[in-house]
């Protein structure tokens, strides 16, 4: 059984108005336990909004989604999915231990055993001492790994993440990729992964999205063929630049569509 | 698109509106409450049109106590804010009195101001009126010429600009959104103070102590025909605030009001 | 970032006590300034460009700042022995209550009428506009109608005291700024918490109490701030408007009549309306520090 499975799927937003807008046309994917995918393309292409559907924030205008073999809905209702955002929407009124607890509260944990959850995902993130900081006393890219913890404290299946490193800088970044795929490593969950960076996306990734505006579609899926674990030494590996110049060249041919902006080459 | 909007924004609270008035009117009837308790929006209404010439008198009399207040309080506050921007020392000690000001209800400094003059003139309302007005403008416009874009004020530095060109080319520009908050806030006060200062006795002449004294005689409605007049006042001076905005800074929004327990202060 | 949080707490102490000490000075120069026009003014009052703008100087206008002061160690009438200082602290305390319940009336209805407004847009549409309109009208023009009521209503067999008139007025001005502010609060969490809050299936009252309320309170903090102030307004206006024995407001009332013969009592009183000012926004403040502990600093700016 595929991790998500999603089938021609199409959203239109405003349907029938004069500022109709078809988000996705016709999108088939299928994404393997473990797997690691990434979302790319410009601004616009919709990636967001596949995202979106894929956790049911978003309800289809035709197709289907599928998650663990159910509809995206009841996968929603039994939390099957952590997600992470770009902003890491951490509740500034909470210390970081409670805000990694707020999926166990809304799920009816005792008191106890969220605790001990919470601790124990800190621990994999390496912040165990910060429990009961709050978040504004912590650096972006500790937010953003409490907001990882936070995604994993249901231990799901699947990872949903919205640029969850675009407001990083450059070297936190690369760090927090790292502790990214050796997470994934130990907790086996897969991850549907949403960037405007190309190397980002192909140093993480088992397979690239590439996607394009004006219907919102995947144009080409590129295979990273970067073999055994990925450390920062993959950073300067053929395979790692064969997967950039390739992802590269899918989105040159989107770049034909005169929708140029959001594509950050780095 | 147009006609939605509309129906979307005008009529939930016209419905809501006609709805509340109908429904006072029903309760007043309905369970037949004494007139001296509350009168019918009906009758409000009849004795509005009745005694229209009083009530306009009675207005007038509020209302340029109200409007004397605003502008004199209006030019002392921004005179001083001024003096305050170049005075670090003297904005110090005004600030924290302004501060404390705020949570004090100051208005009842009519009862010593009306010893300070004679009791029968206006002078004592046009004064307290002015006091009000004077904090509220002090407050926003002082804030507005000091909270100016470090960048903007780096970049004059620069070009070798003096404090007084600093002050005409980024102060002051970036204190007139400021004013209008100010403004906006002050004009309903003015209002307000003007006629709760004639509950402190003096001429009864105002629409405050037209309110007071038809209540004491239980003319319910005719007291509420004066409170309908008393809204329209404050109603026009906030709009009339609102238009000199739109004129003085087309496209400029107001910055948002001072939010400290001084945005109404005194009324 | 947090290793020298000791010599921050300093700086911010060395802040405070500054701006203590500069409050004291202002108001010894207010007192100041006071005396010397006293000294110097004329003793009926003067003309400027021929308006009566100057203020008489005498002793019964004017009296000296420690004529006030002295005022407090002396009997409220002659002959009575309840010093002043008591009775115009029994008045202020009186009021206090008052303002404690209209505040405490006016933000549960503005709290309850802020999620009420949230939750249906209709009513937000319905509503919110006659709630800015409010603000700019002399809501304060009903308070001799309200207290009317004292005597006259009966609920229920219950009949209805002069004195909760007062406090419901001062809790119908308290309440307008606590709904518009916590309206504000309530739509201000941000679309990614609101979007996380979908994710994990949590229920409309789930996201209200975990969620919008806790982020509202940066906006509910201020508007408390104006409810306070706006409750001590609306009872001692209906003190004064009504002549409702017990309160500051009537002994303002009273004392300024007397100014001919005992010219520093009325500031006795007047100063006690200063004190129950500054006790009420006290007392928020205590209850904002309390709610704002474990925020980012520049928040509560």
């Amino acid at each position: 059984m595929s991790a998500v499975e999603i089938s021609s799927l199409g959203k239109v937003f405003n349907a029938g108005s004069a500022n109709q807008v078809d988000a996705l046309v016709d999108i088939d994917l299928s994404i393997a336990p473990g797997e690691f995918v990434s979302l790319i393309g410009p601004s616009g292409c919709g990636k967001s909004t596949l995202l979106r559907l894929i956790a049911n924030l978003l309800e289809p205008t035709s197709g289907s989604v599928t998650v663990n073999g159910k509809s995206a809905k009841q996968a929603r209702l039994d939390q099957d999915y952590g997600m992470a955002f770009q902003q890491s929407g951490l509740f500034e009124w909470r210390t970081v231990a409670k805000n990694i607890e707020l999926p166990l509260e809304l799920k009816g944990w005792e008191k106890a055993k969220r605790r001990a959850r919470a601790l124990e995902m800190l621990e994999l993130v390496k912040l165990a001492d910060f429990a009961e900081h709050y978040p504004w006393q912590l650096s972006g890219g500790m937010q953003q790994r409490v907001a990882i913890a936070r995604a994993l404290a249901v231990h799901p299946q699947l990872l949903l993440m919205d640029e969850p490193f675009g407001a990083l800088d450059e070297m936190t970044r690369e760090h927090m990729q790292s502790e990214l795929l050796s997470i994934c490593r130990r907790t086996g969950s897969s991850v549907v992964f949403v960037t405007h960076s190309i190397p980002e996306a192909v140093y993480l990734s088992n397979r690239v999205v590439v996607m394009s505006p004006r219907p919102g579609r995947i144009t080409k899926i590129v295979d990273v063929g970067i073999e055994g674990e990925r450390t920062d030494a993959t950073r300067d590996n053929a395979a790692f630049f064969a997967g950039i110049t390739a992802v590269r060249e899918a989105l040159r041919g989107v770049e034909m569509s005169d929708h140029v902006r959001g594509i950050e080459d780095r | 698109m147009k006609s939605r909007s509309l129906l979307r924004n005008v009529l939930p609270p016209a419905v809501f509106g006609i709805g509340f008035i109908a429904l006072w009117e029903l309760v007043v009837k309905g369970f037949d409450l004494k007139p001296y308790f509350l009168a019918p929006p009906s009758k409000i209404w009849q004795k509005f049109i009745q005694n229209f010439d009083l009530i306009w008198g009675a207005t007038k009399v509020s209302g340029t106590n109200a409007l004397i207040g605003l502008l004199v309080g209006a030019v002392f506050g921004i005179l001083m804010s001024l003096v305050l921007s170049r005075y670090r020392t003297l904005s110090d000690l005004v600030t924290p009195l302004a501060i404390a000001l705020n949570a004090i209800p100051i208005f009842v400094l009519v009862a010593v101001l009306n010893n300070m003059f004679a009791i029968t003139s206006e002078v004592p309302r046009r004064i307290m009126v002015t006091l009000v007005v004077y904090f509220i403008v002090l407050v926003n416009v002082a804030k507005g010429l000091t909270q100016v874009s470090p960048t903007h004020v780096e970049l004059m530095k620069s070009y070798a600009a003096s404090e007084v060109s600093i002050l005409r080319k980024v102060r002051v520009p970036n204190a007139v959104p400021y004013l209008f908050t100010a403004l906006k806030i002050a004009a309903p006060a003015s209002v307000i103070t003007a006629f709760v200062s004639e509950y402190f006795g003096g001429s009864q002449n105002g629409l405050g102590s037209r309110i007071a004294s038809n209540i004491a005689n239980s003319k319910n409605a005719v007291a509420w025909a004066y409170v309908l007049g008393a809204c329209l006042l404050g109603l026009a001076f906030y709009v009339i605030s609102s238009l000199l905005e739109g004129v003085a800074t087309p496209g400029g929004g107001s910055k948002r009001a001072e939010t400290g327990p001084g945005a109404r202060r005194g009324n | 970032m947090s290793n020298a949080p000791s010599t921050r707490n300093h700086q911010v102490m060395l802040r405070r006590v500054r701006r203590m000490v500069l409050f004291v000075v202002s108001i010894v120069l207010v007192a100041a300034v006071w005396e010397i026009y006293k000294a110097v003014g004329p003793e009926a009052g003067g003309k400027i460009f021929g308006w009566k703008l100057l203020p008489r100087a005498n002793d019964n206008a004017m009296p000296h700042v420690w004529e006030m002061l002295s005022r407090y160690t002396r009997p409220e009438l002659r002959g009575s022995d309840r010093r002043i200082w008591s009775v115009v602290l029994a008045g202020a305390w009186f009021s206090f209550r008052l303002a404690l319940v209209g505040f405490a009336l006016g933000t549960t209805l503005g709290l309850g009428l802020a999620v009420l407004m949230s939750r249906f847009k209709i009513a937000e549409r319905g509503i919110l506009p006659y709630l800015v309109v409010s603000q700019t009208v002399p809501l304060i023009a009903l308070a001799p109608l309200v207290v009317s009521w004292g005597g006259k209503l009966h609920v229920f067999g219950w009949e209805w005291p002069r004195w909760l008139s007062a406090a419901v007025l001062g809790g119908f001005l308290a309440f307008f700024p606590v709904a518009v502010g916590t309206l504000r609060g309530l739509q201000s969490a941000a679309s990614a918490s609101v979007e996380l809050m979908d994710s994990y299936a949590a229920s409309w009252t789930q996201t209200l109490f975990k969620l919008r309320f806790p982020a509202a309170v940066p906006f509910i903090v201020p508007s408390l701030k104006l409810a306070a102030s706006s409750s001590v307004i609306g009872v001692v206006v209906a003190e004064i408007s009504t002549g409702l024995k017990g309160g500051i407001g009537r002994l303002i009332i009273e004392y300024a009549r007397e100014a001919t013969s005992d010219p520093a009592k009325v500031f006795t009183a007047v100063f006690g309306a200063a004190l129950l000012g500054l006790a009420m926004s006290g007392f928020v403040t205590i209850a904002d520090l309390y709610m704002m502990r474990n925020r980012p600093k520049e928040a509560t700016a």
